[in-house]
């Protein structure tokens, strides 16, 4: 029953979602929504991980899934103390206001 | 082989005079008077024994010349000129008569330098004077001990250079010591008629390189004989040529002029180099040359003829003159003239003979008239310190006013008729200017001056030809030689000889007899010995020179045979030896009656201008040659010069040629088209539109800078998928 839904439609869901993902993080001026969007991009990438792995019969996939996790908790741990400084700096978290580097 | 060894000497009668005048040049500063004057006349007197030893070589061997290689010098193709000494009777016999009265006269100057030292205070210009006499007896003696005409040619130069050195040696002032150009310009004068001499003789050399292939004497005489068979206009083109440097150096007729103004030097310079040896080089010369001439009668004939008619010229114009200096100036023309028309008539031992004996007595007359300038230089030291009884007021002594500055040389006068204008116009000054050597202002100085006065009347004696002094024998032996060969010279001589007489009686007793004319000249004091004791040599030289060359004995002329060919030993002739002196006699007698029997009192006019009116007055401006020579020739120069200066030079070279066309086309090129057009429109539109480019691209460029973290994000994206795509479809 698995084997009848190919990869290519595993991996297209995956690009779907990582577009998404991206589009969410350039569209969306809330840092929180941006990290939500980000978490969607890295775990489109752990979509297509798992559905190679599961495809191949080779377990590396499954376990570098892990690591992506592990990474994106600990990136999202750091995200959200950062948010928590800006906001205590500037009392609003909308990234358009963080354009001190404007050249 | 003794004497051979002697003859090797001979390079140390030009070694030992630049010896010492390097040491003077280098240590000068540090010496004292005395041994800078003690040095200089070592340095002669140690040439006057090489030239002893070198005739004592030659005396007592066969007499024959002998060259002395000393350095190689032109070796181009098949000229081979060196540097050779030659010696022979006739250069030793130069050699000694150059340094011989050099040494006497290196040792007067020290005393008669020392005045200069006394009153000016400097003695720098001392140490200058020895360096160029030592200078000048260096080059005579190059010029008398060469072994070719290039050799020669060098030491006449030279000599020509010291001579210039020397009048002009009190530079910035005039003979009665007031700021001037005079003593430059007589020294000037001296230098650029001797150039023309000089051309001649380059003229005469050059023809002789090109015919001959060789300058030494030896080549050249021996070839004589053949140009002149095969080319005989050769020879005579060059003994012409070789006459017109005759006339430069030994003042001959048309070149003569210079020498009246080099009285402006020092006494001792008028009587070493004006007097005995300078102006003595061009009768060396045609002795020399005697081979040349004797091939061609019609240039003896000329220079013989040069010689006879500067004598009797420069004798009338002896007779008009007032300065003690100039009468013996133009005695040594006519002297000269003698000697050169003795030299041009084959009478090569005459001329040579009256060479020494003239140098004998003339150097003597010089030096005396020195000390008699100085005598009367210190009575009117005297008067202008110790006296108000003189003339004028008390004033610094007259050596010359030597002012403590230099003195403003622009404004000088630049020619000889402007002094003479401004001279004459002395309303500025309220100081009498006392000129110590005009006659007019002596009188009696035999009883302030004796010792001077016997010593001068040798030599005016010996002069005049008064038997048995040294002229005597000297001119006589030329008068029996002219008798014989020229009688036209002859003539000319005879009448010279007497006005010789006439003019020397005339200044004997207007110096020494008489009353004095001026204070100063009552106030006269002998001179010291170191001046005297020259003269005294010179005197004893002038009595017995005579020995030299007596009749019957013939010594000198035997001497010369060695060298010149042909040297006939001439016969003592009774009558023109009486004629003569006979002659003498009635020159001095008539000049005791114009000069002697009623002395010239003060501010008198010349009895003999009342005599002879207009002609005296010819005489005494000197037949008017000087001003004919400036309105003809100089200023003509000068017009040509001036415009060369100021038309062709300044006007059209410097102000059109480089300030309009060069400088002015330059600056508009790089003015307008240049600046205005290429720098500033093109160039200028390169620099500013590239920084147009770079501001725009920037401004451009700036926008993605915008510090939105959303639009840095979207650019990482769009990179992510270009590398991607490019990763996946290569």
């Amino acid at each position: 029953m698995a084997q009848t839904i190919p990869l290519s439609w595993y991996l297209a869901i995956s690009a779907v979602l990582f577009a998404m993902g991206a589009l969410g993080v350039l569209i969306r001026r809330n840092p929180l929504i941006i990290f939500m969007s980000v978490e969607l991009m890295l775990n489109a990438a752990n979509l297509a991980f798992v559905a190679f792995a599961r495809f191949f019969g080779v377990l590396t996939g499954q376990i570098f899934v892990f690591f992506v996790m592990t990474v994106s908790a600990a990136e999202v741990a750091v995200g959200l103390a950062l948010i928590v400084i800006i906001f205590r700096n500037k009392h609003s978290i909308d990234v358009d206001l963080m354009n001190s580097l404007k050249g | 082989m003794e004497s051979s060894g002697l003859f090797s000497l001979v390079p140390l009668i030009v070694i030992l005079p630049i010896a010492g005048l390097l040491i003077n040049i280098i240590f000068g500063g540090r010496m004292n008077e005395k041994d800078i004057g003690a040095v200089a006349s070592a340095a002669s007197g140690l040439a006057f024994v090489v030239a002893a030893l070198l005739g004592f070589a030659l005396w007592t061997g066969s007499g024959e010349a002998v060259v002395v290689p000393f350095a190689d010098w032109i070796h181009i193709g098949a000229l081979n000129v060196a540097w050779n000494f030659r010696v022979d009777t006739l250069s030793v016999l130069m050699m000694l008569v150059v340094s011989g009265v050099g040494t006497l006269i290196h040792i007067y100057a020290i005393g008669y330098m020392h005045e200069d030292v006394r009153f000016k205070n400097d003695i720098g210009r001392y140490r200058r004077f020895f360096v160029f006499m030592n200078l000048f007896i260096a080059m005579m003696m190059i010029l008398v001990g060469g072994d070719s005409y290039l050799m020669l040619f060098v030491g006449w130069e030279g000599v020509g250079l010291c001579s210039y050195l020397l009048i002009g040696f009190w530079y910035e002032m005039d003979t009665l010591g007031r700021p001037s150009f005079a003593n430059s310009n007589a020294g000037r004068k001296a230098f650029i008629v001797n150039r023309i001499g000089d051309f001649g003789f380059l003229i005469a050399g050059f023809t002789m390189f090109w015919w001959f292939k060789d300058l030494s004497f030896a080549g050249v005489f021996t070839q004589a004989a053949h140009i002149a068979s095969i080319a005989p206009g050769v020879i005579l083109f060059i003994t012409l040529f070789l006459l017109v440097g005759v006339a430069g150096k030994s003042a001959q007729l048309p070149l003569y002029v210079w020498l009246p103004d080099a009285m402006a030097g020092p006494t001792p310079v008028s009587a070493l180099i004006h007097a005995a040896t300078m102006v003595t080089a061009g009768v060396y010369l045609v002795a020399r040359s005697a081979p040349l001439y004797t091939l061609v009668p019609q240039a003896q004939a000329t220079v013989a003829l040069v010689g006879g008619i500067t004598a009797l010229f420069a004798a009338t114009i002896a007779v008009g003159q007032y300065d003690i200096k100039k009468v013996l100036a133009y005695s040594t023309i006519s002297q000269l003239g003698f000697m050169v028309a003795a030299v041009g008539m084959g009478a090569f031992a005459a001329g040579m003979f009256h060479l020494v004996t003239h140098a004998f007595f003339k150097a003597l007359l010089f030096l005396s008239a020195g000390s008699v300038i100085l005598g009367l230089e210190r009575g009117h030291h005297h008067l202008a310190h110790h006296g108000g009884h003189g003339n004028g007021s008390p004033k610094s002594p007259d050596f010359g006013h030597l002012p403590n500055k230099s003195p403003n040389l622009t404004h000088l006068p630049t020619s000889d008729s402007e002094l003479r204008r401004l001279e004459s116009d002395d309303s500025s000054h309220h100081e009498e200017v006392f000129d110590p050597g005009d006659m007019r202002n002596m009188g009696d100085l035999r009883k302030q001056m004796p010792v001077t006065f016997w010593l001068y009347l040798i030599g005016a004696l010996a002069l005049a030809g008064i038997f048995p002094l040294a002229g005597f024998w000297s001119k006589d032996e030329i008068l029996a030689d002219a008798f014989q060969k020229f009688p036209t010279v002859y003539w000319l001589l005879t009448v010279a000889a007497f006005l010789t007489a006439f003019y020397m009686g005339r200044q004997v007793w207007m110096v020494f007899f008489g009353k004095p004319r001026h204070a100063a000249a009552a106030h006269a004091e002998e001179s010291p010995k170191v001046i005297t004791i020259p003269l005294m040599v010179l005197a004893a030289l002038a009595i017995l020179g005579g020995s030299l060359n007596l009749p019957g004995v013939h010594s000198l002329t035997l001497w010369l045979e060695h060298t010149i060919a042909g040297v006939e030993a001439g016969e003592f002739n009774f009558l023109v030896a009486g004629l003569s002196t006979a002659l003498a006699l009635t020159a001095i007698a008539l000049s005791w009656v114009l000069y002697g029997r009623k002395p010239l009192a003060e501010g008198q006019i010349d009895p003999l201008k009342r005599l002879l009116g207009p002609v005296f007055t010819v005489f005494e401006r000197k037949y008017w040659v000087d001003e004919v020579y400036w309105a003809v020739f100089v200023n003509r120069y000068v017009d040509i010069s001036h415009f060369l200066a100021d038309v062709i030079d300044g006007r059209f070279w410097h102000d059109f040629v480089h300030e309009k066309v060069i400088a002015g086309t330059y600056n508009w090129l790089s003015r307008t088209v240049l600046d205005l057009h290429v720098d500033q429109q093109f160039i200028d539109a390169i620099a500013n539109g590239l920084g147009e480019l770079t501001k725009r691209i920037s401004s451009g460029l700036r926008r993605l800078q915008n510090g939105f973290v959303r639009s840095y994000a979207l650019a990482v994206l769009f990179g992510v998928v270009i590398i991607v795509g490019y990763l996946l479809l290569k």
